[in-house]
């Protein structure tokens, strides 16, 4: 790779790199370096009571539980959505698939407040839902039913071009074979999907731990209920104790890295018979 | 087992793909629909297969009427295009599936994909998968997927139509050993007039949603029964002229052609195949044509040579055996004199000869 001399569309491989190692540097690595500085302020013992005391532990607990349901619903409604966007023709199709990549746009403290107003008793969904005991204002299901808001066009963006490449005949092919529609979708169509679910599963996971502003509005913030990470962060930064709101950021960060790096790993594995 | 096609239509919206088709497919035989796009071929082969539903007629698979089955009560094996191999699958699971989806013992699975594999000469390849085929490969592991759950038809749409020339080639003779092995009923579709001459022993030809003839490849290259059966089997040369007692009259020069004797001069169009043609330095006949060589290609088991009459302002095409076209040396250039030997004659208004 080194020593390759090759005539390709973009510049040599050492600019390439060099560019692409300049501004990870800027955009990634600097940060982060900074955040570990800051930590490195921190006796263990110091930096061990800031990050691992009950309340923290509650917070990371709801972080990754809250994200990963959220996730995994996204899949099951993601992949509906994308199916009946590809799959079927109808009046106004087009403008229900613009309407997909919304949460990207809008600000997600106004889907946080949105949100808030119709779960509480008053709001539209509220009256009918709070009444049956389910509360969804300040409560940890708010923060996953905005934390599915803001994954959702992850998941429905990565699976529609891999719908829409799969040719009608591999599910004639299966009904040739003598599939019925349920054998048809388990053994030939999910899997064919696996590789895509799982990026979309990925994304939407990340997009769930690293998201602030609609949760703050809907969930509360109440410690050891609906208290997640990030804010947690913040109440740290507003009592001035910036080193602890740091090493509560940097165990945040290698969570999170550790669940992607396996999230990832499972999807390489999944992706094995297209190499 | 036979398939009866009886009166089938179909129409996709505004355009009529199919109008009122009738064809008998005999037991163990190997059919080729043949015809150029929007003829209709393949939608007839979905329609038996069970993948598309006529608007009106039905099909018989020996005297049992299946028009009202789905497709996977057929008991038919397809081949795709474009293989529709399950992609996540190996080479032995896609071959198994059928298999497996009747939830057979792996026992009796095991077995019959091993022997299917080796029918389709893919020893040793049951691990790998579809993405790690060659073209031919993959199209091989659909054929042998649709047979691992013996089928009682086998239909091919266009099976070979995605392979280069030389895997093309190994394989129709490939399929047509098959067949000879197998016996299984077979329906393929094609638009080439080469492969269904081949491969096949009876061939249909279609137009616009109707059968202009069906016959053995023998009868339909030596009998066309339409202007359009004769234009569609190869380069055929077109002259446009009158006929009167015994001979067409072109302008400039005429041609003998004995079955019409009427003194009564009609419209009618000459077809003349290129390889009954003869060409010499001398005039034949009277009435051989003199012409211009334009283009010679010597590639190929014929030289085909392009000539062009300056008095009759056409141009010819014609096949000429290696051997021939050696004796002559043609050069572009050279004046050389064309005499059919083979002329058919088509009236304008279906007029019987």
């Amino acid at each position: 790779m080194w020593l390759s001399k090759s005539h390709r569309v973009l510049p040599g491989f050492h600019v390439g790199l060099g560019y692409t190692v300049t501004i990870l540097t800027l955009l990634l690595i600097l940060p982060l370096v900074a955040c570990l500085l800051k930590v490195a302020t921190l006796t263990p013992t110091q930096f061990f009571a800031a990050v691992w005391t009950e309340r923290a532990r509650a917070t990371y607990l709801l972080s990754f539980g809250a994200s990963l349901v959220a996730a995994v619903i996204n899949v099951a409604i993601g992949l509906l959505l994308a199916w009946v966007l590809v799959r079927y023709e109808f009046w106004g199709r087009r403008f229900l698939d613009s309407l997909i990549d919304l949460p990207f746009a809008l600000p997600t403290a106004v889907a946080g407040l949105v949100f808030s107003s119709l779960l509480v008793e008053k709001g539209w969904y509220g009256q009918v839902l709070v009444p049956l005991g389910i509360k969804g204002a300040y409560s940890q299901l708010g923060i996953i039913i905005v934390l599915v808001f803001v994954g959702l066009p992850f998941v429905v963006r990565t699976v529609q071009p891999v719908l829409e490449s799969l040719e009608g005949d591999t599910e004639e092919a299966a009904a040739m074979l003598g599939a019925n529609r349920w054998q048809t979708m388990w053994r030939v169509l999910l899997p064919a999907l696996q590789p895509s679910l799982m990026t979309g599963f990925a994304l939407s996971f990340a997009r769930g731990l690293g998201e602030y502003g609609s949760v703050i509005f809907i969930s509360g913030n109440m410690p050891f209920k609906t208290e997640i990470a990030p804010v947690l962060i913040v109440a740290r930064l507003e009592q001035f104790a910036y080193a602890e709101a740091t090493a509560i950021a940097v165990v945040l960060m290698a969570m999170s890295l550790v669940s992607l790096a396996l999230v990832n790993w499972l999807e390489r594995r999944s992706r094995r018979y297209a190499p | 087992m036979s398939i009866s096609i009886c009166n089938i239509s179909k129409q996709f919206g505004d355009f009529v793909a199919l109008k009122d088709v009738s064809l008998e497919v005999p037991s163990g035989s190997l059919l080729a629909l043949l015809g150029p796009s929007g003829s209709g071929k393949t939608t007839l082969l979905r329609i038996i297969a069970g993948l598309e539903q006529a608007d009106s007629g039905h099909i018989k698979v020996q005297d049992e009427d299946v028009s009202q089955l789905s497709a996977r009560d057929r008991e038919v094996g397809f081949v795709f295009q474009h293989y529709a191999l399950f992609k996540h699958m190996s080479v032995f699971e896609n071959i198994a599936f059928g298999m497996r989806v009747r939830h057979l013992k792996d026992a009796e699975v095991r077995p019959r994909v091993n022997e299917l594999l080796h029918l389709v000469r893919l020893e040793g390849l049951g691990n790998r998968y579809p993405s790690e085929l060659s073209g031919g490969q993959r199209q091989r592991v659909a054929l042998a997927r649709a047979l691992a759950v013996k089928p009682r038809l086998l239909l091919l749409d266009e099976p070979f139509g995605a392979l280069d020339a030389k895997v093309r080639q190994e394989l129709r003779t490939w399929l047509r050993n098959l067949h000879e092995e197998m016996h299984v009923t077979t329906v393929f579709v094609t638009h080439d007039q080469e492969e269904a001459f081949e491969v096949a022993d009876r061939v249909v030809v279609m137009k616009q949603g109707h059968i202009e003839q069906a016959g053995t490849p023998q009868d339909v290259f030596d009998h066309p029964a339409t202007p359009f059966v004769m234009d569609f089997l190869g380069h055929v040369n077109v002259f446009h002229g009158r006929l009167e007692a015994g001979q067409m009259h072109l302008p400039g020069f005429a041609m003998e052609y004995p079955e019409y004797q009427h003194a009564t001069s009609r419209d009618a169009t000459a077809y003349v195949r290129p390889h009954e043609v003869e060409l010499d330095r001398t005039p034949q006949l009277e009435t051989s044509l003199p012409v211009r060589v334009v283009h010679v290609n010597p590639a190929g088991p014929v030289t085909r040579v392009r000539l062009v009459s300056d008095a009759f302002g056409a141009a010819i095409n014609v096949d000429l055996s290696p051997g021939r076209y050696r004796e002559l040396a043609l050069r572009p250039g050279d004046q050389v004199f064309a005499t059919p030997k083979r002329l058919r004659v088509f009236l304008p208004d279906d007029y019987v000869i």
